[in-house]
């Protein structure tokens, strides 16, 4: 009977649970999404949930036109909302909509107090409920005291500071998934059940709420046991004290009626009662499945199947192991190979194209797919050649993809090719450090109906403002898509789409590329879609024009009177142990293999979280363990086959300030200049919250002191050899292992700089030499000194790396080259200069004036016109323009 | 702002003596039902005003016809919105509100008179102050000026166009700033107190509690607030299609002094929904209804005696704290409401501890704490 108070909080209008309303929106169907909402309601949903976060969606404008649409339905505006989001502006926008009171689903501390308070505040202006995450600064809590902790913590301040009435708050103690495989996760449901006693006895008046689908999560493809696991977690998550939950209601199974044997099972993993819990469900998970595989054991019985759903079955597994066979079977089959592409093995891709654009796919599965599809195709090729129509199968449209000139960086760019490919558009991939003209011309030649520019460090940004402008000299009119890592949507607004009067559009990662380039190739929806670009970059434009103007600079002069609180008195800076240059060829992989941060390998493949907790995530986690357990078994291939060679320079010497540059020597009698290099000073001004402006040069005692000080430079690669090996899985069509390769080279490189900033520290510097720190602790920075990068925040003009690669001799000593765009070859390498002083920090120089960058190019010797290219992005004013006011006058 | 204006003679507020009369007004809550001044249309008209005293000199050559903009008299001609203050204080109206029901700025747009809007409702307050302050004078009796914020024209609940439901002429946002201007001029005129009313579609009006509850923290103190929403059709739904419990729970966080009804309905039909309120809301419920609904000539002839001997019924049930009349009525009404509901205790405020939690859509939602208590109760469990 306790049911009957439980809420059922209608699921199925969340565009991250129900793949048919996502279809819906995405094709702006509203009036049958409408309907979606009304079915629910007339099932007995109590309350909507409404969900539009999707990347692919301006989920403020989808919000908003839907609620409204909804407020004209009185059959179901009569139930209240639940304005669902992780995005804060799309929860307003959806308030600002909604005329009765409506619960707001979530807010948390994870970005600290000050936010959640703030929006708490708010939520009490517009008259809302509010569900609260129990989610905090560090991170989503599993266990049932961390769970209750947040609880507590947010209620006092819900309550306390904000006057929210404790019956407007509903917790979110967080369903996870269970039966998992690992074993942490086994207590998940016993910690929930605990959290919500405790938050019920000791936070009177408020409520708990969950999303119950997220349990089953493992049994993705099995509704049968799915349905059990909601009904018997439910049965005893309400006897805890849930309130509510976002379920489908129609969906529900009522607990007495699941079969015994099922039932049981599945409470012992719910209950976590015996520790074989899990294999025994998955045991008899198959008797009640209805399709789908399971998730662990190795499956064959898709081997019986048709043929051509064995082909989709290894495309949306991502199997090559019977590809050819089965492509080959079909070929014989079929009047023309080519059939064999547009039918069978196109509607596999299909599936997957939409399985990963509804997000029940992920990026590495679905590189794997097209590694199946592509070892199809090449099968068939041949084939198709030899009857002379080599025409191809009918494509959406061709791109023009390259990372431009002085750039070697591709792994993004050749993730947005393969995701191209996948959505049945054909690439022509120039790859790198492809001059202008050569891209222009290969679209011209193949006909291309758009170019996607590509690069990853910061000249590469101004490289593709020139390409932009000479589309427009010579009269193209073709889209332009701008990617990779430093680009940036206020970058192309501001910088590139003015030089251009084509669409110029920034993607931001590889899932976009195909939305937005659908978007511009189609017929109907392209003029809209270039016409709304077009309105977001002047928008931005306009933002960024203000708040130039409004910040507020010192000159260069009245800066360096504010340095970095660097104190010199008292100090002996250490003299190297090792002092010159000290080379190490063929450094042990092994050895750097173990300093490994590999947070940024899972941004390699688009998987959002913290490593190693993102493999636990109940979204991505499982593709995670995927890519993982893939990369762990290719790096130990890489360190005991050696695939690749690692070698570093290191260089130490002595070193003192002058102003802004810093003297290098060439020893101890500090007599003759070996190299000086150039630093570059903050100029934001105190009342824009910095009390000083550094620049490096403060870490290194100055010349008229008379302290003899030192500084460091390196240079480190792990990638040679990388490239070959790319090369060689590319040729058998095997994009995954060629873009894992360059990953792991990528973060070799950078364990590598971190070894030897170590070794450095503790031998050849040696001024920390009883240092000990687990890695944690490294990656996490917390030791004496820093290596801050040529082409990186503290230090942004790339050009300063001659100087150092010259200091290093680092072509012979390491082999590593630098292209004319000061990009490093090969690319999985890492450079950067050692300061020893303990006051030594990271920071970012931000934007300076015209002022300065005068000052630098004179002190460099370089023209003011290369100075300002080179450090176009943290220019605080238009080249060429009328020296601005706020540079030449006192603030 | 006001340059040439003859109404700006007004002192300056002094804020210390508003926080006194706000908390004389939350302490003659307790004791009586207060009164609250009626319409003003009939009364305007019964100057039998002429284009020419709309414009008056300064807007003698407005490029738009302004007669029939009442809120713009508080600008031509104060001495007649001074007047009718006069009549109302002195029928025995505790509360007196200002004439400012189409002073903001998107419903002033019609005139092209939206950057008059602040100086309107600043005059506006500040002729209502004068009055009151000098009623209050000559006879010691506190009297309060409620600053009138209209439900203005446009609704951001409703499509202004038939073919397309999810169309709005009016954004949140808008709104929101229209009401935050027209209340700052209203409190740099003097209002005691400010009244959200004749509200047919909530989401306006929870547009305007958004833009007071700014206001309030940038000033750093609450203004006392009454909500009064409107009874569109006999089925007791507002325009934009709520009952008037899902009204309630849709603003209730305001926290206001009073919520109510007012106009569209004459005493008889407002009754039960007034009702529906006393019984619902923990804070005073006032009611301010029409002279009775338009006759075929649209003219509203519920006398004083009809309405006043309906209120008393009201009054006497514990249905009421504040009380008045809207369109048709005259001061003569006022003068008979005030002797009805004289001596007749306020209705008693009930407070709702009762930990539900409350939801709306059109309809209420309310889910009681207690799981165990409702199973217990419920037979079977």
């Amino acid at each position: 009977m306790k049911t009957a108070s439980f809420i059922n909080i209608g699921e199925r209008t969340n565009i991250t649970g129900s793949a048919r309303f996502r279809r819906l929106i995405h094709a702006e169907d509203y009036g049958t999404a409408v309907e979606v909402a009304r079915q629910q309601v007339e099932a007995g949903a109590q309350i909507l949930d409404v969900n539009m976060d999707d990347a692919m969606l301006d989920g403020e404008a989808a919000m908003r036109r839907f609620m409204n649409l909804l407020a004209a339905e009185p059959d179901i505006a009569r139930v209240p909302v639940m304005i669902d989001s992780s995005k804060w502006s799309v929860i307003e926008a959806g308030l600002q909509c909604a005329q009765g009171k409506a619960i707001v689903n979530s807010i948390s501390l994870k970005e600290g107090e000050e936010q959640f308070l703030d929006q708490a505040r708010k939520l009490r202006r517009y008259g809302a409920a509010v569900v609260v995450m129990a989610f905090d600064e560090q991170g989503q809590a599993e266990t049932a005291q961390h769970r209750y902790d947040i609880a507590e913590r947010s209620y006092k301040l819900l309550v306390e500071k904000v006057g929210f009435a404790p019956e407007d708050i509903i917790f979110d103690p967080n369903i996870f998934a269970v039966a998992t495989g690992i074993e942490e996760h086994n207590e998940y449901c016993l910690s929930f059940f605990e959290a919500t006693r405790m938050i019920k006895r000791h936070l009177p008046g408020t409520h708990i709420s969950g999303g119950v689908s997220n349990v089953s999560f493992s049994f993705r493809g099995n509704n049968v046991v799915r349905e059990a696991m909601h009904a018997v977690f439910l049965y005893h998550a309400i006897d805890a004290g849930l309130d509510m939950g976002i379920v489908n209601a129609g969906a529900l199974p009522v607990y007495e009626e699941i079969p015994e044997d099922l039932r049981v099972r599945v409470e012992d993993v719910i209950l976590n009662r015996r520790p074989d819990a899990t294999e025994r469900l998955l045991e008899v998970a198959d008797q009640y499945k209805g399709d789908g595989s399971s998730s662990s054991t190795v499956d064959l019985s898709w081997r019986e199947k048709p043929v051509s759903d064995r082909v989709s079955h290894a495309l949306v597994k991502g199997i090559d192991d019977y590809i050819i066979d089965d492509v080959e079977e079909l070929r014989l089959e079929s009047d023309h190979p080519l059939d064999v592409i547009e039918g069978p093995l196109m509607d596999g891709m299909n599936v997957v194209g939409d399985l990963f654009g509804e997000g029940k796919m992920f990026l590495p599965q679905v590189v794997k797919s097209a590694r199946v599809m592509k070892k199809a195709v090449a099968h068939l090729f041949p084939y198709i050649e030899a009857l002379q129509e080599s025409e191809g199968a009918q494509k959406n449209g061709l791109v023009v993809l390259a990372t431009v000139k002085g750039d070697v960086h591709d792994i993004g760019k050749n993730i947005v090719g393969v995701v191209l490919q996948c959505n049945n558009y054909e690439v022509v991939d120039l790859g790198v450090m492809v001059p202008s003209q050569k891209i222009l011309d290969t679209a011209v030649e193949q006909q291309a109906d758009a170019i996607g520019l590509s690069g990853l460090i910061t000249p590469s940004l101004e490289e593709m403002t020139f390409v932009a402008a000479e589309m427009e000299r010579q009269g193209y009119k073709l889209p332009l898509l701008i990617g990779g890592a430093t680009t940036s949507t206020v970058h192309t607004a501001v910088k590139i789409a003015p030089n251009y009067s084509g669409p110029t559009i920034r993607v931001a990662d590889a899932s976009r590329a195909v939305g937005v380039v659908s978007n511009l190739l189609s017929e109907t929806q392209r003029d809209n879609y270039v016409a709304d670009v077009r309105r977001e970059y002047d928008d931005i434009r306009a933002n960024h024009m203000d708040r130039r103007e409004s910040a507020n600079r010192y000159p260069i002069e009245e800066a360096r009177q504010h340095p970095a609180p660097v104190v010199w008195a008292g100090y002996t800076p250490p003299a190297p142990k090792k002092p010159g240059i000290t080379t190490l060829r063929d450094y042990p992989l092994d050895e750097i293999a173990e300093r490994i941060d590999w947070t940024p390998f899972f941004q390699v493949w688009e998987l959002k979280g913290k490593f190693p907790k993102i493999l636990k995530d109940s979204t991505v986690g499982e593709t995670a363990r995927g890519v993982y357990e893939d990369g762990q078994k290719m790096l130990k291939q890489i360190v005991e086959e050696g695939w690749l060679k690692a070698h570093g320079v290191v260089g130490l010497w002595p070193a003192n300030s002058v102003g802004d540059d810093i003297e290098v020597y060439t020893d101890e009698s500090r007599t003759e200049v070996l190299a000086v290099l150039h630093t570059l000073r903050q100029q934001t001004s105190k009342d824009r919250g910095r009390p000083e402006n550094w620049a490096l040069s403060d870490f290194i005692a100055p010349k008229d002191s008379g302290i003899p000080d030192y500084i460091g430079g390196f240079a480190v690669t792990a990638g040679h050899g990388a490239e070959e090996r790319a090369a060689a899985f590319e040729k058998e069509h095997d994009d995954y292992h060629s873009i894992m390769v360059k990953a792991l080279a990528d973060r070799l490189a950078e364990a590598f700089a971190e070894r030897l900033h170590e070794r450095v520290r503790k031998e050849f510097w040696g001024y920390a030499p009883d240092e000990e720190l687990d890695n944690d602790s490294l990656i996490a920075e917390r030791y004496q000194g820093i290596r801050p990068a040529p082409g990186y925040p503290a230090c942004p003009d790339h050009t300063e790396k001659r100087t150092l690669f010259d200091l290093l001799q680092a072509e012979e000593n390491a082999g590593i080259e630098l292209t004319e765009g000061f990009s490093m070859w090969p690319g999985a390498a890492v450079s950067g200069f050692y300061f020893a002083h303990p006051d030594a920090r990271y920071f970012g120089l931000g934007r300076i004036e015209r002022d300065q960058v005068e000052d630098y190019a004179e002190r460099k010797g370089m023209s003011l016109a290369d100075a300002e290219r080179w450090l176009a992005p943290n220019l605080n004013y238009e080249p060429g323009a009328a020296a601005p006011a706020a540079a030449a006058s006192t603030s | 702002m006001a340059t040439n204006n003859d109404s700006s003679a007004a002192p300056a507020i002094d804020p210390a003596a508003r926080r006194q009369r706000i908390e004389q007004l939350h302490e003659e809550m307790k004791q009586r039902i207060l009164v609250l001044d009626g319409g003003w249309g009939s009364l305007i008209q019964g100057y039998r005003l002429e284009e020419a005293d709309f414009r008056g000199e300064r807007f003698k050559d407005w490029h738009i016809d302004l007669k029939g903009n009442g809120d713009l008299l508080n600008l031509t001609r104060p001495d007649i919105v001074r007047e009718i203050h006069e009549k109302y204080l002195a029928a025995g109206a505790d509360i007196t509100s200002t004439n400012t029901f189409t002073s903001s700025r998107i419903a002033q747009a019609d005139y092209d008179m939206s950057d008059l809007a602040y100086e309107m409702n600043q005059a506006s307050a500040s002729l209502a102050r004068e009055v009151a302050d000098r009623m209050t004078a000559e006879d010691g009796k506190v009297r309060w000026v409620a600053g009138a914020l209209g439900p203005t024209n446009r609704t951001a609940s409703l499509s202004p166009d038939v073919n397309d439901p999810g169309a709005r002429n009016v954004t949140f946002d808008e709104l929101r700033a229209a009401y935050r201007e027209a209340a700052e001029g209203l409190l740099a005129g003097g209002a005691d107190i400010l009244l959200i009313e004749t509200i047919f579609d909530t989401l306006n009006a929870k547009a305007a509690i958004v833009a007071l509850e700014e206001l309030f923290e940038e000033m750093g103190e609450r203004i006392p607030v009454m909500i009064s929403g409107t009874i569109v059709d006999l089925s007791g739904r507002n325009l934009s299609g709520q009952t008037v419990e899902a009204f309630w729970i849709s603003v209730e966080h305001a926290r206001p002094i009073s919520v109510g009804l007012n106009c569209a309905l004459g005493a008889d039909q407002m009754r039960p929904h007034i009702t529906d309120l006393s019984r619902i809301a923990d804070v005073g419920v006032s009611a301010y209804p029409n002279a009775g609904l338009p006759n075929d000539l649209g003219e509203y002839d519920e006398t004083p005696e009809d309405m006043s001997t309906a209120l008393k019924d009201w009054a006497r049930d514990g249905l009421l704290n504040i009380v008045g009349s809207c369109c048709g009525s005259t001061p003569e009404h006022t003068r008979a409401i005030a002797e009805a509901v004289r001596g007749v205790p306020p209705r008693p405020i009930p407070e709702h501890n009762d930990g539900a939690l409350r939801l709306s859509g059109l309809e209420p939602f309310i889910l009681s704490d207690g799981a165990d208590e409702e199973a217990a109760a419920t037979p079977g469990a």
